[in-house]
């Protein structure tokens, strides 16, 4: 009776080790922790852009179109309902990425036209707050980067034999990953029109 | 500007910046710069400092981890293309991770000659202290003015001087002598007492021969999850099969003495894992600071 107690103990810590649960459940949390990190950036992003608006508005008043385009950008991108769940459900988090893209374009716009202020461009809260939001759009790459790299890390798990057994079992799916914006458009090589106006195509940094 | 050029990557249409992001993942991935090796405070493969202002530089880094903790790295270096400077930047600071562990205080300041590229890439321990703003300030007001005139060792010197002012300002723990972590014993401990406890177990069960054959798969399967090497995994097994066999005769379990006596016979562990430590006195590499992205970049 003992020989058997202790022969079916070693059988299920066996069986629990082997098979692939327990990196699958790191793994997972390593997932949650780099999409947390992910929301927090893009959140950073969001409560900078009040006071980006403003102080653009203190100089550039008559550029209420683009002022408009990034407030309604704003307030879209933080409408869109996110939570941990989301990794779950490649379309919310395809609507996620689909916002805060927009609010990229609009914020993009945004400093372009401030371009035209040398008095806003040489304003020391203005290049604070510009360097502040430069410094979270690199935050977001990182924080993407690494999210991308846990999803797929994961996804190599709950694919492969013998831990695909535990996860099918255990209900774990794959889970969604960002994506490129749109992949048509990269393939094609941006158009560069020196009659018209400038256009967002990014020039030779020259100071 | 720099900001422009980097939104406008952002904007849907023109997006290439995650084919470049996938890309820059991979550590050895083809056509991007090598990174150099964490040797000194100061990294000049290209030797575009004067040898005086490159000590001088060193001997104020060394000094402030001395006093604070922090480590502050420079490296010059001709460009970083085809990567940004900040995908550079990112990789270079996982890869160097100065900084302490936990604390995370370490900052690189990243020179490309060539491109005209200059990055203060800020451990997430300093960014309290070293905002984005700041980093920015320092970069465009006190950086690229000198470099500008044409003065890159000064320029370099004059950053390092108002970041380390700024480390200063900030209340980090106490700088304490700094040991050499020993990862790589922790599993071989672990798949020793394995070995004894399991393989008293299974010998109480299987009887002696069978059950430390049994023992040594167990500690080998466990060595190949915990080492992730199949080889050393293997060899484990052995060891773990053959200190369970020495292990004493059959009835062990039943009257108490698990494993017993048996090993200890030498061999183990010799000084051949956790590492022969850090010269004395030297550069002790990156300390394993972690790093989120923050900072700024410039260009003259």
């Amino acid at each position: 009776m003992r020989k058997l107690f202790a022969a079916s103990l070693i059988a299920g810590s066996l069986l629990l080790s082997g098979c692939g649960y327990n990196t699958l459940q790191s793994q997972d949390e390593v997932i949650k922790a780099s999409w947390a990190e992910v929301l927090n950036q893009y959140q950073r992003r969001a409560d900078l852009v009040p006071n980006l608006v403003a102080t653009v508005k203190g100089f550039a008043v008559q550029e209420q179109a683009v002022l408009i385009g990034v407030t309604e950008a704003r307030a879209k991108a933080t409408s869109v309902k996110v939570d941990a769940a989301t990794v779950n459900d490649p379309g919310k988090l395809r609507a996620f990425q689909a916002a805060q893209g927009e609010l990229s374009g609009a914020l993009g716009r945004l400093l372009m036209v401030s371009e035209n202020y040398p008095q806003l461009k040489s304003d020391q809260g203005f290049r604070d707050l510009q360097a502040q939001l430069e410094g979270t759009e690199n935050r977001i790459t990182v924080a993407r980067n690494g999210y991308i790299e846990a999803v797929r890390s994961y996804n190599t798990t709950v694919r492969s034999f013998p831990s695909n057994l535990t996860a099918m079992m255990f209900g774990q799916k794959e889970k969604a990953s960002f994506t490129v914006d749109n992949e048509a458009a990269i393939s094609k090589a941006p158009a560069v029109n020196f009659g018209a106006a400038p256009t967002a195509a990014p020039t030779a940094p020259t100071p | 500007m720099a900001l422009l050029v980097a939104l406008a990557w952002l904007v849907p249409g023109l997006s290439l910046m995650p084919v470049a992001r996938s890309a820059s993942v991979t550590e050895s991935a083809p056509g991007l710069v090598v990174l150099p090796a964490f040797s000194d405070y100061v990294v000049d493969p290209a030797g575009a400092l004067p040898v005086a202002a490159r000590a001088q530089l060193i001997a104020r880094l060394k000094d402030l981890e001395v006093r604070k903790g922090s480590q502050l790295a420079v490296l010059v270096l001709p460009s970083t293309a085809p990567e940004a400077i900040e995908q550079y930047s990112i990789r270079l600071a996982r890869a160097w991770s100065p900084g302490r562990k936990g604390v995370n205080d370490g900052a690189i300041l990243v020179v490309a000659l060539n491109d005209h590229r200059v990055r203060l890439e800020v451990g997430r321990g300093l960014e309290g202290v070293i905002p984005d703003a700041y980093a920015n300030r320092i970069t465009d007001d006190i950086i690229v003015p000198r470099f500008r005139a044409g003065d890159v060792s000064g320029g370099i010197a004059a950053g390092v001087e108002a970041t380390v002012r700024l480390i200063d300002g900030e209340p980090l723990p106490a700088p304490v002598k700094r040991r050499h972590a020993a990862g790589g014993e922790a599993p071989w401990v672990l798949l020793l007492i394995l070995a004894v406890f399991v393989g008293g177990l299974l010998r109480a069960v299987f009887g002696r021969v069978a059950g430390s054959t049994l023992a040594g798969g167990v500690v080998g399967v466990a060595g190949w999850a915990l080492i992730g090497s199949l080889w050393l995994g293997l060899i484990a097994g052995g060891i773990g099969f053959l200190l369970s066999l020495a292990g004493g005769g059959g009835h062990q379990w039943r009257s108490g003495g698990f494993g017993g006596g048996g090993f200890g016979g030498g061999g183990f562990g010799g000084g051949g894992f956790g590492g022969g430590g850090f010269g004395g006195g030297g550069f002790g590499g990156g300390g394993g600071g972690s790093f989120g992205g923050g900072g700024a970049s410039g260009n003259w």
